[in-house]
């Protein structure tokens, strides 16, 4: 059961990472490609869990019940995401910021129509 | 100390971000100013202290346990300082030339470019891979930030958005080579992750695999073809202060990125497949110095064509760092340090331009340079150290690498380096002298198709003169470019850095002895420096000539050129979806070719 739900795990996380990355490619609306930006972090978030996922273990919160030298759950993998969701929350709140500003400088979010810097 | 270049700029930063509403202008300036010239100062320090061995600072005083490290920890060296050094002249110089810039500039440009050089000196210096990748990403939110801070124009939020997109993918790209060898190695100490792969060693084609993976994000960040889209956008359109940053050592960064995790992380354990490695780099480097010369030529736009010029510059230091021996990486480090202070003192001289004349366009400028001559003065030395002639920096790393490519054996790169100096500095030549000298009227074959792109003014009020603030960062800059060779020599410096098992039991077990360096390299003239002088010259003149004679030989060779060129030009579609498409099909191809030459070379 258990190999299984890292397989699985590791299958959603690259499939996310190719439907983001083909939202980004096809997307005809900047909001859009904002949200296949966050569909691909959403890849890494999973492909750490599974990295970090141990059978049966408890999180690794210490309590009198589950001290620290008891087996748990890998706290550094919890960190990572922490920091990881921070900092892919900057860029998209960034990006969407730009995306308002080109909307009132250019009155379109087709990333195709706005985008002329050929050559 | 060795946390202080990150934290002081931090620091002020969030001090002028909450008062810069009521601070004047004048004082956050000073601060600034004042800050990264500290930041300059502590890490030239620190450069020549760590040339008596590694510094190692563990955050929280979280040192190894039993040998296996749990903290976060900087490692530092003497090419990470150095490289520090420059990011903290870069700013100054940026600092002082927006001293009489961007009148209407509020308190968060000050913040941001801090925050983009705490981030940028964290990425020099840091040892662990994780804080690599938040550094990456910080830096490239702040640059994201600067490069679209004109929100009031459309141009640079265009630029800004191409940027953003396809540098955080490959930021995630990245990161999911990270979660790889950190699921496998159990850390992400750079050394403890390089000595578990050396100590129990997975199939070669998956840590093959894996460092490809990790080195995406810098690979896109370092402009490789076909990755290198992004940067033109972004560059054209960026404030000059900022231009001065992206181009002269954010580029640059990236090389330092996949070069410190070459050798650092991975080098003990690939040691059978790192002339592949080294291979498929110098066809990396081969393929930028063509594309990014071609399209530097075709500019009109200066800022734009030094963004291609810097692509161009940056298949050179490819070439250093895929030639793999100390020698070449002795030249890579000085061709960073020559082309930072070049790049850096042309963007200024752009930013000079668009305060006096309010364009940057070849064509719109031809002649009105006149009034302004003595900057043809700074333009002409530029153009010196960006050809690689004598005495600059650029010329004693383009040597030292072309003494590496006989070593190796790969004699033919030498053209491709050739090539790159003498097409870029041919088009600048060619902008100075139709800005100068008025020569050069009507459009050349390939001008039809480059963008002319409307460029917003960035000052206000008097433009009839150039303040002495404006100018002086770029003469002092070019100096320095100029004088480097003479009390530089990275000779010790690029041993050391490429002792990656020496690194690792320093940082491990605090103990490790560099290995002793006899000789130090020197660059030699050579004909190669005559040929590159008359190709700039030659193909600068060749669009300037008076073209009243309708030959036949003429007309059939500018319409051959055209139809040679457009197509290339294409790629570059400004769309994002392509670009990514790109970034998508460069990586598997370059996967494959890796693979394929681990197994047959």
């Amino acid at each position: 059961m258990d190999p299984l739900v890292t397989h699985v795990g590791y299958a959603v996380a690259g499939w996310l990472l190719l439907v983001g990355i083909y939202g980004v490619v096809s997307s005809r609306h900047l909001v859009h490609m904002c949200l296949c930006l966050a569909v691909l972090q959403a890849s890494t978030y999973i492909l750490l869990t599974v990295i970090g996922f141990r059978p049966h273990l408890p999180a690794p919160i210490f309590t009198d019940a589950i001290t620290p030298a008891q087996p748990a759950v890998d706290p550094v993998i919890a960190a990572l995401m922490l920091t990881d969701i921070v900092v892919e929350a900057t860029v998209v709140a960034l990006l969407l910021a730009i995306a308002v500003q080109i909307h009132k400088r250019t009155g379109s979010v087709d990333p195709n129509k706005v985008n002329v810097m050929r050559g | 100390m060795p946390a202080l270049p990150i934290i002081i700029p931090l620091l002020v930063a969030a001090l002028l971000a909450a008062l810069g509403q009521w601070l004047p202008r004048r004082i956050m300036d000073i601060l600034a100013l004042l800050t990264s010239a500290a930041v300059t100062a502590i890490c030239i320090y620190l450069a020549v202290i760590s040339q008596h061995g590694l510094i190692v600072y563990w955050f929280g005083n979280w040192h190894p346990m039993h040998g296996f490290p749990l903290g976060i920890c900087f490692a530092i060296d003497p090419i990470g300082a150095g490289l520090a050094a420059l990011v903290g002249l870069l700013v100054t110089a940026a600092f002082t030339f927006s001293w009489a810039y961007f009148e209407s500039i509020k308190s968060f440009y000050h913040a941001m470019m801090l925050v983009f050089m705490a981030a940028m000196c964290g990425l020099c210096l840091t040892g662990d891979l994780f804080n690599l990748f938040v550094w990456f990403e910080l830096m490239t939110a702040a640059a994201v930030g600067l490069c679209g801070y004109k929100s009031e124009e459309s141009w640079p939020l265009l630029g800004a958005l191409n940027f953003a997109v396809t540098n955080t993918i490959a930021a995630f790209i990245s990161l999911s080579g990270i979660a790889i060898l950190y699921a496998y190695t159990g850390s992400l100490n750079m050394a403890e992750v390089g000595h578990t792969l050396a100590n129990h060693p997975l199939d070669p084609t998956f840590t093959s695999l894996a460092m490809l993976l990790l080195c995406t994000g810098f690979l896109v960040k370092a402009a490789a073809f076909p990755f290198h889209f992004w940067l033109a956008d972004a560059h054209a359109v960026a404030p000059t202060p900022v231009c001065i940053l992206l181009s002269g050592v954010m580029v640059e960064l990236g090389i330092y990125a996949i070069a410190r995790l070459i050798w650092d992380v991975f080098s003990p354990v690939l040691w059978q497949q790192l002339p592949a490695i080294g291979d498929l780099l110098v066809i990396v480097g081969c393929l930028t110095c063509l594309v990014g010369g071609i399209y530097c030529y075709c500019q009109r736009h200066f800022k734009r064509m030094l963004a291609f010029s810097t692509v161009s510059h940056v298949g050179i230091m490819f070439i250093g760092l895929g030639l793999l021996g100390p020698k070449a990486f002795a030249g890579l480090t000085m061709y960073v340090l020559g082309h930072g202070m070049v790049k850096g003192a042309l963007f200024i001289c752009a930013g000079i331009f668009l305060h006096r004349f309010q364009s940057v366009d070849e064509h719109d400028l031809r002649g009105r340079g006149k009034s302004v001559w003595p900057m043809a003065i700074l333009m002409i030395i530029a153009v010196w150290g960006l050809a690689g002639l004598p005495p600059n920096g650029t010329f004693m790393g383009q040597s030292l690498i072309d003494q590496a490519a006989v070593l190796a054996n790969k004699k033919w790169v030498d053209w491709f380096i050739i090539f790159a100096e003498a097409i870029t500095a041919a088009a600048v030549l060619r902008l100075s002298i139709r800005v100068f000298l008025g020569w050069g009227a009507g459009l050349e074959a390939t001008a039809h198709l480059a963008p002319h792109i409307p460029m917003g003014p960035e000052t206000k009020g008097e433009r009839a003169r150039i303040p002495m603030w404006m100018w002086a960062p770029a003469a002092v800059l070019l100096a320095v470019g100029i004088t480097i060779p003479f009390w530089l020599n990275p000779t010790t410096s690029s041993v050391y850095f490429q002792s990656g098992s020496a690194y690792q039991a320093k940082v491990l077990t605090g103990s490790a002895s560099w290995p002793i360096v006899s000789k130090q390299f020197q660059s030699h003239l050579h004909w190669h420096q005559l040929v590159v002088a008359g190709g700039a010259l030659v193909l600068a003149l060749a669009a300037l000539l008076p073209r009243k004679s309708a030959m036949p030989f003429r007309v059939a060779l500018a319409g051959a050129i055209r139809r040679t060129i457009r197509p290339l030009r294409q790629l570059q579609s400004g769309r994002i979806g392509d670009y990514v498409t790109w970034l998508v099909c460069g990586l598997a191809a370059y996967s494959g070719l890796l693979l394929l030459m681990e197994r047959y070379l």
